[in-house]
């Protein structure tokens, strides 16, 4: 389909035309960290995500109580730290699975039997509530997918003020991974008489522990 | 046998919608319910103007300098290892799909939400070919179920309402409990459309934004179908129009933002969805394979019609078509078109040319509304306006298909006749005078503007008269 190509783009160059300035974003005032915290939790829970400020190492005794409470006896994680972590340190009542082969081996089981994923993030975005995920080889994408709990653990030190500002800080465009993702809050739909509805085909709840 | 023409066939199929009392109130009562929301999300008329100035002249730049992106998209997009296909109409672009997905030995499909899929009639082309396409996005999976077309852009099934589609499922999942609760219908698609994900061979895709600076292409939505679409299966195609590149990543966030707003009234989307590339060799789930098909289907001429080029910025919100009173009345489907509303009177006709399409121009008021909510300051009812003359009295190098087709001998005549007498004041007068003396011949029907209408009649003395007689001066 080599023509095809070349007939577009020869079409496209058949007009000159100016290209206008884009100016630069007005920068965004600075925050505090607690300042981030705090709008980041107001516009996550606005659409439902589930937001607990928690110590350093308390997350373990967090899961350890919640996840029983709230019925989860299947959790996925993947094979970085927190996987590890789990595996040292089992929940009584909880199964651990570790996402540490090719999803075509274990599909059907993966979107049948596991109550909850959990996975770290590389930062969030206050303005939003938003999750910055990139998946890879210790945390793959469906891990924060199919599972119908999706809990994360979030850094409080890696809050940004906009989307803006953290392609900038993380550096997005010195490259990329396969698949980089913004999360904010549970899969919802509207498309049903506009009415809102909540674990549509993602996780029904999501709930971040910000750390920190 | 006489075939209607597009004009016949419009005002038919708009008669059958007005007549449809209970799809006009799930339209209205949705419209409302969209505009408030957009209007929460963006209420300062100041700051809106100045951040679409911005996005719009983002979206502009990238169309100045289009093949240029294109090119560099592609070189970018091929080195992280998603294979890049063009097609310059729709047999094209359905043929590279089907190639494909038989290269791949695909029976089954499961799709995200693509209107370029749509213009380009690909599930029929599939259907066809013995591949099973299932729509993934809950509005789509619902007309998809009905038989029909999206009647919106962004909300597809937003013509139904809870029965209507509680009546639809119990007749396709017959062995699911029946419930027309919305959670629990939501629930039902949820676990049907579930296994369908896990076992589907190929996923397809739109795209929202492509950024020829990192070779990325970016995805926006809610329900995490399109997440799913787009790694659960081994292959991903995705489809969309040219004109979707923007140049760097950092222009994105703006255009996100309006995006976002402007279409649902959110600050964003739950999933925003960014696709750099397949599956590694060290990576545990993705597609393998990722392919991109670019279609031209008109846009290229487009693009080089100095006149209408801006048609080309749109990003597809749909708010123009939440704010048109003339769609909150007859719905999607009555424009008989893929695009509906103020943006399809306007892509339309240039897309398919002015015989088929021009008669959607005539569905618009030219109220204007559609032009203020536009993220990308489209102005659409001025471009609007523009291809309705272009239909009757085009450029003399309007490169429109079937410029001019649209004229009549007839109506050209009395424009012609009306001008030469309104022009000039004497024969203004008589006119005047004439019809007053002649008012009780006045007709009582006067075709389409009687049937709703009582018809004018002169009054005994004009104004011009009643106006001398206060004592007013002629001048």
């Amino acid at each position: 389909m080599n023509e095809a190509r070349n007939h577009i783009l020869k079409r496209l160059r058949t007009v000159q035309r100016e290209a206008p300035d884009t100016n630069a974003l007005p920068a965004i005032a600075g925050a505090d960290a607690e300042t981030l915290i705090t709008r980041f939790r107001t516009a996550l829970e606005a659409v439902r995500g589930e937001v607990h400020r928690l110590r350093d190492g308390d997350w373990m005794g967090w899961l350890a109580r919640e996840l029983p409470a709230r019925g989860v006896s299947n959790l996925l994680a993947g094979t970085g730290k927190i996987g590890h972590t789990l595996q040292t340190h089992p929940i009584p009542g909880v199964t651990l699975h570790r996402y540490d082969r090719p999803v075509e081996d274990w599909k059907d089981a993966l979107f049948e039997h596991i109550d909850a994923g959990i996975t770290g993030c590389r930062g969030a975005i206050a303005a939003t509530g938003s999750l910055i995920l990139w998946p890879g080889p210790e945390e793959p994408r469906l891990l924060s997918l199919v599972p119908p709990l999706h809990i994360v653990l979030l850094d409080a030190a890696n809050l940004h003020a906009d989307l803006a500002t953290a392609i900038r800080a993380q550096g997005w465009t010195q490259g990329l991974p396969t698949n980089a993702l913004l999360i904010t809050g549970p899969s919802k739909t509207a498309d049903i008489e506009q009415t809102l509805t909540w674990g549509i085909h993602g996780p029904r709840e999501l709930v971040v522990l910000v750390l920190g | 046998m006489n075939v209607p023409g597009p004009m016949t066939a419009l005002r038919a199929r708009v008669r059958e919608a007005l007549g449809k009392a209970p799809v006009r109130r799930n339209f209205r009562a949705a419209m409302d319910g969209i505009r408030a929301k957009r209007a929460d999300a963006l209420p300062d008329a100041t700051d809106f103007a100045q951040r679409r100035a911005r996005t719009a002249a983002i979206r502009a730049r990238a169309l100045a300098r289009l093949p240029e992106l294109l090119e560099r998209l592609e070189q970018r997009l091929e080195a992280n290892g998603i294979r890049v296909h063009w097609a310059e109409d729709a047999a094209q672009a359905n043929a590279i799909v089907l190639d494909l997905l038989r290269q791949a030995g695909a029976r089954s499909v499961i799709k995200g939400k693509s209107m370029v899929s749509e213009e380009i009639g690909l599930n029929d082309v599939l259907g066809e070919a013995g591949i099973a396409v299932v729509e993934s996005d809950l509005g789509e999976y619902i007309v998809q179920l009905a038989g029909e077309p999206p009647s919106h852009i962004v909300a597809p099934a937003i013509h139904k309402n809870r029965h209507e589609v509680a009546t639809l499922f119990q007749a396709h999942h017959p062995q699911r409990e029946a419930t027309e609760d919305i959670e629990g219908l939501t629930a039902e698609a949820r676990q049907v459309l579930r296994a369908r994900f896990a076992q589907a061979d190929a996923g397809i895709s739109g795209v929202n934004f492509l950024v020829a600076e990192t070779g990325t292409l970016v995805l926006v939505e809610n329900e995490g179908n399109g997440r799913l679409s787009t790694s659960a299966p081994p292959l991903h195609i995705a489809i969309t129009g040219i004109e979707k590149v923007i140049e760097r990543l950092d222009e994105l966030p703006p255009l996100l933002d309006l995006l976002t707003r402007s279409a649902t009234g959110q600050p964003i989307t739950t999933y925003v969805n960014f696709i750099s590339g397949p599956r590694r060799a060290d990576e545990l789930d993705g597609p393998r394979e990722v392919h991109l098909v670019l279609l031209d289907n008109g846009r290229a001429r487009i693009h080089a019609d100095p006149l209408f080029a801006d048609t080309l910025r749109c990003i597809r919100c749909g708010a123009c078509i939440n704010h048109c009173p003339v769609y909150v009345q007859v719905g999607g489907h009555a424009y008989g078109s893929v695009y509906p509303g103020p943006i399809g009177a306007l892509l339309e006709p240039q897309r398919l040319g002015l015989e088929a399409g021009g008669s959607l121009t005539s569905a618009c008021t030219l109220c204007g509304a559609c032009g203020d909510v536009c993220p990308v300051a489209i102005p659409l009812p001025g471009l609007i306006n523009q291809l309705r003359a272009e239909g009757v009295e085009p450029r003399t190098d309007s490169p429109l298909p079937d410029a001019g087709r649209l004229r009549h001998r007839g109506e050209a005549l009395l424009w012609r006749l009306w001008a030469a007498i309104y022009a000039h004041p004497r024969r203004y007068r008589w006119l005047a005078r004439l019809l007053t003396a002649l008012r009780r011949l006045a007709p009582r029907r006067l075709g389409a503007w009687t049937r709703w209408r009582e018809a004018p009649r002169p009054a005994a003395r004009d104004l011009h008269r009643l106006a001398r007689e206060a004592g007013f001066s002629d001048e």
